[in-house]
């Protein structure tokens, strides 16, 4: 992925900024040029809450070549208490012990290496709450 | 717009076919279809394939494909929608002959998945960049996903899942071209490795070469080409949101739904009409998904259908008589071509060893991605 794409990127990536809708109040993460719900064009910036609740999740044991190495990991769908939801993994905890219903934090951490150059690429992961 | 109608079919074997190319495998097809019907010219081709540039470094397949089946001058187009690519080729080859605008039109699709390109990557680029493959996901984890999320709502279990492929390979160990043309056990599916818990490697589809055709005109043509013409009633194409995290439910395949709903529509036909059916089971759940959308059982009765034998040969509505993409195979850009290909040979007594006697009416439904494309097409034995 070449760099402007994920200096592009970074906004919603790096500190979970959102936009809230004008029109119909929806949270849209990352932000959109339209609303999916009512189309509207008009939005303000919000943050997401750095913590949710898992709404389904996996954990992937056949892992695409760039994250072979952290295989078995846990990815869950996170749903924050603005409404919006996420794909993120699940850390510090036993993937298996990673289920629907678990409350969780999200951080800052390494996400991958990408391309020969290896540009760390930075966002949130989710943790057991404490 | 114009009744049409499919007169002939052609589709290569299905597998790791290492001697053929992807312009080997789709020439193969597209031969036989022409031949099948005995037409030494068409209007136009429109070959489904999702990704000959990130498989083989191919793209620009159109001219290629007419080129390479002494068709060059030939309107030819490439279309593409991840894993529904070949559903959609059909459906815009049915366009283009319903319009008026071509009376003779072959609508192929195809996939060279073996030649050593990082299959599980090149897939993942049908899921969101951005939001979902960014964060290491793969194709098999999406569906686990859906998965978890049905086994939540439904009280669905891993033994309703592995049922889904024991019954997909007892009908595929009846087709010739088929993958892996084998039965497998529950205990088999219910041991093999977890590729993305709670999803088997045996409830997954298999990394597959393969190519498929089929000849679309007007259906009061249709007579000149073959006896036993099938008519295309409904087309319907859907979408829904590209990451699996923004659906409300991420249980529910509403673009399936949808996509359902507009082909029964135009078909005037319900799911009760239904006799025979393809649907895209990419994963165990995803066919347990697929006929609750499209109305083929009722939401959340989907994981008992194959156990009971609702959904397989015999049954009530027998579904992925060809051993569905699980054990036939799964050449993404061709399964679209090649489920309607079942259905048509089912509808004209063609089927043998699998058919479903008196079939009359079928339906095929292909899905792209996690399930943010989806096209349905509703067809009549005439």
């Amino acid at each position: 992925m070449p760099s402007p794409r994920n200096w592009r990127e970074i906004p919603a990536r790096y500190r979970l900024e959102a936009a809230r809708c004008r029109g119909c109040g929806k949270v849209v993460y990352p932000a959109r040029r339209a609303c999916p719900a009512c189309r509207g064009q008009e939005f303000e910036k919000t943050m997401l809450s750095w913590k949710g609740k898992v709404v389904t999740s996996t954990v992937v044991q056949v892992a695409p070549t760039e994250f072979q190495m952290e295989a078995p990991y846990a990815v869950a769908i996170v749903e924050t208490p603005e409404g919006a939801r996420l794909m993120t993994q699940v850390v510090d905890c036993d993937p298996g012990a990673v289920q629907p219903g678990m409350e969780v934090a999200l951080v800052f951490r390494l996400i991958r290496r990408e391309g020969h150059g290896g540009i760390l690429c930075y966002g949130f992961k989710a943790v057991p709450a404490a | 717009m114009r009744e049409v109608a499919i007169v002939s079919a052609g589709m290569t074997r299905f597998g790791e076919l290492w001697e053929s190319s992807l312009r080997d495998l789709f020439a193969e097809a597209a031969l036989e279809a022409l031949a099948a019907a005995k037409v030494d010219r068409l209007d136009s081709i429109v070959v489904g394939c999702m990704s000959g540039g990130q498989f083989v470094g191919q793209e620009h397949i159109g001219p290629l494909m007419a080129d390479q089946i002494g068709m060059a001058g030939v309107a030819a187009t490439h279309v593409e929608s991840a894993c529904a690519s070949g559903g959609v080729a059909l459906r815009t080859a049915f366009l283009e002959v319903a319009s008026g605008a071509s009376d003779l039109v072959l609508a192929a699709g195809v996939e060279k998945m073996t030649d050593g390109a990082d299959v599980t990557a090149v897939l993942a680029t049908a899921a969101d960049q951005e939001l979902e493959a960014f964060h290491g996901i793969t194709f098999p984890g999406l569906y686990a996903m859906i998965a978890r999320a049905h086994m939540q709502a439904n009280g669905t279990t891993e033994e309703d899942l592995a049922w889904v492929a024991v019954k997909n390979h007892r009908h595929g160990a009846l087709n010739p071209k088929a993958q892996f043309a084998r039965e497998v056990k529950l205990e088999e599916v219910m041991k093999s490795s977890m590729v993305s818990d709670p999803l088997r490697l045996l409830c997954c589809s298999p990394v597959s070469d393969g190519a498929a055709a089929v000849l679309l005109c007007p259906l009061e043509h249709a007579k000149r080409y073959t006896d036993h013409p099938v008519k295309i009633r409904g087309t319907g194409l859907a979408t829904s949101t590209m990451a699996l995290a923004d659906r409300k439910d991420p249980a529910f395949l509403d673009a399936v739904q949808l996509s359902g709903e507009r082909a029964y529509k135009m078909a005037g036909v319900g799911p009760a009409d239904i006799q025979v059916a393809e649907v895209h089971d990419c994963f165990a759940i995803a066919e347990i998904c697929c006929i609750e959308a499209l109305g083929l059982v009722e939401k959340g009765a989907g994981r008992h259908a194959a156990r009971t034998g609702l959904t397989a040969l015999g049954g009530k509505i027998p579904v992925n008589t060809s051993g569905g993409l699980k054990s036939k195979g799964h050449p993404v850009g061709a399964t679209g071509i090649a489920q309607a290909i079942e259905i048509f040979e089912q509808l004209r007594g063609g089927a043998g060893a699998r058919q479903v006697k008196g079939a009359r009416i079928g339906l095929a439904q292909n899905m792209g991605g996690s399930g943010a494309s989806s096209v349905v097409h509703v067809f009549e034995g005439v």
